[in-house]
C-alpha cells in the first residue's frame, strides 16, 4: 500500500463527494462511508444499487439490480470502459463487491485487489501466502469478499479466515477456520451478517467433516460453529453408520442467504464422502446434499431438505439458496428457489423446509421422479452405463438469478451430458483424495475429447454432442422454462438481471450475452476470448451505469457509450 | 432466441445411449465377433495365465521391469509387430539374457493377445501386422492418400495423419477402418452449409461456438462463418468414408503403418 496516494484518494473522494455529487453516489470512500458501511446496509443492499455489497447482491441472493440506466433500446451502445488483466493462469471465479467507489475483487489463490471502478487502476492488493500443504479438488479458486464496517474479510485455501484494513489493505486478524493437514480450505466469499462473518469449508473430496463458522468479525474470535454431520446423540446422526460420519465429507463451498425476518441463515450443504462408492457409508448421510437452516445468533439448526440421500453421483447441493417473496399458485409464499445439481428444480416454503415443488429441468435418469416429500425414487443405472446429469450436474455452484419483475428464475443447465461412474472401496488416509471410484464423461466416440472442469482450449473439439448449455427461465409455479437460450458449449456462468428486464450472462466460449428477461431474446453479444465463470454484477457512479464481467484472465467494464 | 437453422445428429439422449451401447459391444465384444481383426478373449485370459508362468519373473507383473521395454504399453527394444514379438519369444534375444520359450502356438498367440491388450484381461488386443506393408496400402489399394495427408504429403481436407500414431490407440485406429460412424471424433464431421447468397460450403468442421463455426472447405480454405448468416447448417454424422474392404490381414498391416506415425517428419 501506498499511503500517499492512498490520502491523495481520500482527498479527491471528499471533494467530489461535497462539490458534484448526489448524497447517495459516491466517487471515494470517505471515512464517515468507511465507518457506516454497518449491518443495516447490508440489510437493505438491494436498495442501493449503485453497489454491490454482498457475493450475491442481498441477503435474498436475487442478483437482480434496480439499475435501469442500460436498457434494452440502448443496449447496442455499451462500449468497454476499462480492463483489468489478472496476473495469475486458472478460472477466475472471483465476484467483486463494489463499495462506494471501490471495487474489492480477489485473484488465485489468495490476493485481494482495491480497484477504481471509474478507471480500473488498483489502490492496494494484498496477497496471502497459503501454507504447502494447502489441498483442493479442482483448482486454487476463490470466489470472493465480504464486507463489513471498515474490513474486507477473505477466506483461503489453506482454510483461515482474514480481516483486511478496507482502506489500506493491512492484515487485521486471521484466524484458523480448519485443519489443513487434512485438506479443510475456504474457496467461498464470506457472508457478513450482523457482527459476524459466516464461511463454510471446503474440502468434500479429502474426507473432512463439514461445517459453517461464525466469527464476530471484530476480533476473529469464533461466536458458534455448527457441523453438516451430525455428531453422537444429535438428531440425524443415526442417518450413518459406525465412524463414517468422520469423514463424510458435506462441505460447504458457495455463500449462502439470510432472511432477516425469520433471523435465519441458509447454506447449501456438499457431497457425502467417499463420492462414489455410497455403498460404504450406507444410510441417507444427512446433511450432505441438502439445504439447512440455521438461526444466525447461535447456528441452531432450524430446518433441512435433503435433495439426494446417500449420493453417489457428486450431487453437491451447493447452489445458492435464491430467497424470493412470491405468490406461489395464488398464496403469498416465502419461498426459497433451487436448481440443483441433481437435475431437478425445487420450491421450498423457507420458514419450515418443506418442499412444494419438484420438477426435472433436464433428463434424470438416476432417479424416475419424486415423491410427495420430494425425495427422490432412485433408478441406479447399471454398471458402464450413462447417468444423466453426468458428474458436473444439470447445473453447479455458478448463482441463478430471480427477477421479481418477471416473476422468472434464470440458470444455466447443461443438456445432453452424461457420465459413466465406477466405485471401489477407499481408505482414508488424513489429507488425501477419498473418493471412492471414479467417472468418465460419455462421448460420442472412443477416445474423443470430453468436458473439464473449466475450459482451457480455444478449440471445442468435444463438441456440443458431449454437452452443451442451455440457460433457462423457469416459472416457480410450474417448474417449466418459459424460454430457454442455448449454447454450443457448456456454462458456468451466473445470472445478472436488471429493473430494465435485461438479463446479463457468459458462458465457457468467452461470450458476454445480454438478453430480453421476459422473452429470451438476444439483444447484444461480444466475444471477450476467455471462459466467463461467474456472474456479471451492476453498479453505479457518477449516473453511469456499469455492468462488470470476468472473462478468462480479465476483468471487462462496459457503460453506455456517452452516458456521462 | 430464435435457434439457428440446423441438422445435428446425435443430439438427443436416446440416441447417445444406443451408440454407447453399441460402441461398447464393438470394443469389449469385438474378441468373439472380430475375430480376424483381434485376439480373442479366450487368447487374452490363456495369455494371462502363461505370462505370469513364464515372463513376469523377468519382465515382472506389469511387464516394464526390463530396462527400455514397457510390454503393457507397447514399447519393445526392436520389435514392431505381432510377428517379431513371435520370434522373439521362440528363439530369445539379447545374446541369450532372455531364452528362447518352447510354448505351443496357442500359448505364444495368447501371450501375444495379452501384451496387445494392454495386461488387461478384460481388454481388446488387435493384431499388428507389416508396417511396410501397411505404408503400400496407406498409398494404393486402401485408398488413404487420396483424402489424408502425411508428412506434407497428399491433401488436407481430411484429418492429417502425420503424428496419428501418437494420438490414438491401435484398437480406436483399427475401428476407424472397420467401423469409421463409430470411431469419428465428432469436431471432424462434415459439413454442408449453404449461405444467403446460395453459396454451397462442403468441408471439415475444425471449431464451433454459439454464433460462429470454422471449417476448411474442400477447397482447403480456411473459412470462418456466422451461423445466423447461413440459409442451412448440416452437420453429418457419417464421415465422408465408409468402411474398409481390406481384409483381416491387410487392415492388421495399415494399423501397424499408422502407429509408425509419431510427428517425427
Amino acid at each position: 500500500m501506498n499511503r500517499v496516494i492512498g490520502t491523495f484518494w481520500l482527498t479527491v473522494g471528499c471533494v467530489l463527494s461535497l462539490l458534484l455529487l448526489p448524497a447517495e453516489i459516491q466517487g471515494q470512500v470517505t471515512t464517515e462511508q468507511q465507518d457506516s458501511l454497518d449491518y443495516q446496509r447490508l440489510l437493505n443492499a438491494a436498495n442501493e444499487p449503485h453497489n454491490w455489497l454482498t457475493y450475491n447482491g442481498s441477503y435474498m441472493s436475487q442478483r437482480y439490480s434496480l439499475l435501469d440506466q442500460i436498457n434494452v433500446d440502448n443496449i447496442n451502445d455499451l462500449e468497454l470502459k476499462w480492463v483489468l488483466q489478472n496476473q495469475v493462469f486458472g478460472a477466475w471465479q472471483s465476484n467483486p463487491l463494489i463499495v462506494d467507489g471501490i471495487m474489492y475483487v480477489t485473484e488465485r489463490p489468495n490476493t485481494v485487489m482495491a480497484v477504481d471502478v471509474a478507471t480500473g487502476r488498483v489502490f492496494w492488493k494484498y496477497e496471502h501466502s497459503n501454507d504447502a500443504r494447502a489441498r483442493v479438488c479442482c483448482g486454487a479458486n476463490n470466489r470472493g469478499v465480504a464486507v463489513l464496517g471498515d474490513k474486507v474479510f477473505m477466506g483461503t485455501l489453506d482454510a483461515h479466515l482474514i480481516a483486511l484494513d478496507r482502506i489500506n489493505g493491512q492484515l487485521l486478524w486471521r484466524a484458523e477456520v480448519g485443519d489443513v493437514s487434512r485438506a479443510y480450505s475456504v474457496t467461498m466469499a464470506p457472508l457478513a451478517i450482523k457482527d459476524k462473518i459466516l464461511v463454510g469449508v471446503g474440502g468434500g473430496e479429502f474426507g473432512i467433516r463439514g461445517y459453517v463458522t461464525a466469527y464476530e468479525a471484530e476480533t476473529g474470535k469464533v461466536a458458534w460453529k455448527t457441523y453438516t454431520i451430525p455428531g453422537p446423540g444429535e438428531p440425524g446422526h443415526d442417518t450413518w453408520q459406525g465412524d463414517d460420519w468422520k469423514v463424510g465429507g458435506a462441505p460447504v463451498w458457495i455463500t449462502g442467504s439470510f432472511d432477516a425476518e425469520q433471523n435465519l441463515t441458509f447454506w447449501g450443504v456438499g457431497n457425502p464422502g467417499p463420492d462414489w462408492n455410497n455403498a460404504q457409508r450406507p444410510g441417507d448421510n444427512l446433511y450432505s446434499d441438502s439445504v439447512i437452516a440455521l438461526d444466525v445468533d447461535s447456528g441452531e439448526l432450524k430446518w433441512h431438505f435433503q435433495f439426494t440421500p446417500n449420493d453417489p453421483y457428486d450431487f453437491d447441493a451447493v447452489q445458492v439458496p435464491v430467497l424470493a417473496d412470491i405468490e406461489w399458485r395464488g398464496t403469498p409464499t416465502r419461498a426459497m428457489l433451487w436448481a440443483n445439481r441433481n437435475g431437478y428444480f425445487y420450491v421450498l416454503d423457507r420458514t419450515t423446509g418443506e418442499c412444494l415443488l419438484g420438477k426435472p429441468f433436464v433428463p434424470v435418469n438416476w432417479s424416475n421422479g419424486l415423491d410427495e416429500n420430494c425425495r427422490p425414487m432412485i433408478t441406479p443405472q447399471p454398471e458402464g452405463q450413462p447417468t444423466y446429469p453426468g458428474n458436473q450436474g444439470g447445473t453447479n455452484w455458478y448463482p441463478p438469478s430471480f427477477s421479481p419483475r418477471t416473476g422468472l428464475f434464470y440458470f444455466s443447465a447443461w443438456e445432453d451430458y452424461a457420465t459413466i461412474y465406477r466405485s471401489e472401496e477407499a481408505e482414508y488416509e488424513p489429507g488425501r483424495a477419498f473418493l471412492g471410484g471414479g467417472y468418465t464423461v460419455l462421448a460420442p466416440s472412443p477416445g474423443a475429447p470430453t468436458i473439464g472442469i473449466g475450459r482451457t482450449s480455444p478449440i471445442n473439439n468435444w463438441t456440443n454432442e458431449v454437452g452443451h448449455a442451455s440457460l433457462k427461465a423457469l416459472d416457480p409455479n410450474t417448474g417449466e422454462a418459459v424460454w430457454e437460450f442455448e449454447q454450443f458449449d457448456v456454462s458456468d456462468s451466473g445470472m445478472l438481471t436488471t429493473a430494465s428486464d435485461l438479463l446479463f450472462t457468459g458462458g465457457r466460449e468467452g461470450y458476454f450475452h445480454v438478453l430480453d428477461a421476459t422473452s429470451g431474446e438476444l439483444l447484444y453479444y461480444k466475444n471477450l476470448g476467455g471462459q466467463i465463470v461467474m456472474a456479471p454484477v451492476t453498479f453505479m457512479l457518477d449516473d453511469v451505469q456499469y455492468v462488470t464481467i470476468i472473462s478468462g484472465n480479465s476483468l471487462f467494464t462496459f457503460a453506455l457509450r456517452n452516458s456521462n | 432466441m430464435q435457434q439457428l437453422p440446423r441438422k445435428v445428429s446425435g443430439k438427443n439422449p436416446a440416441k447417445f445411449l444406443l451408440l454407447m451401447a453399441a460402441l461398447l459391444v464393438s470394443l469389449k465384444g469385438m474378441a468373439q465377433e472380430l475375430g480376424d481383426h483381434q485376439y480373442t478373449s479366450a487368447a487374452i485370459q490363456r495369455g494371462l495365465r502363461i505370462y505370469s508362468r513364464e515372463c513376469a519373473l523377468c519382465h515382472g507383473p506389469t511387464g516394464d521391469l526390463v530396462s527400455g521395454i514397457d510390454l503393457a504399453r507397447g514399447q519393445f527394444r526392436n520389435a514392431a509387430s505381432d510377428d517379431d514379438l513371435r520370434s522373439a519369444i521362440i528363439e530369445g534375444r539379447a545374446q541369450g539374457q532372455m531364452p528362447a520359450f518352447a510354448l505351443q502356438e496357442e500359448e505364444l498367440n495368447g501371450v501375444i493377445a495379452y501384451i496387445r491388450a494392454g495386461f488387461d484381461p478384460e481388454g481388446v488386443a488387435v493384431r499388428i501386422g507389416d508396417a511396410e506393408q501397411g505404408q503400400v496400402l496407406f498409398n494404393g489399394k486402401g485408398e488413404c492418400a487420396s483424402c489424408h495427408r502425411i508428412n506434407g504429403q497428399g491433401p488436407r481436407l481430411a484429418p492429417d495423419l502425420s503424428a496419428i500414431g501418437i494420438q490414438r490407440t491401435p484398437a480406436v485406429l483399427q475401428l476407424n477402418l472397420l467401423n469409421p460412424a463409430a470411431a469419428i471424433l465428432p469436431i471432424n464431421r462434415p459439413l454442408r452449409v449453404v449461405t444467403r447468397d446460395e453459396e454451397i460450403i462442403i468441408g471439415r468442421r475444425l471449431n464451433e461456438d454459439t454464433y460462429t463455426v470454422q471449417l476448411i472447405d474442400s477447397d482447403e480454405r480456411l473459412r470462418s462463418l456466422q451461423k445466423s448468416e447461413l440459409l442451412s447448417y448440416e452437420i453429418s454424422d457419417q464421415p465422408s468414408k465408409s468402411a474398409t474392404t481390406l481384409d483381416a490381414n491387410e487392415v492388421a498391416d495399415l494399423v501397424a503403418y499408422l502407429l509408425t506415425l509419431k510427428g517425427e517428419a
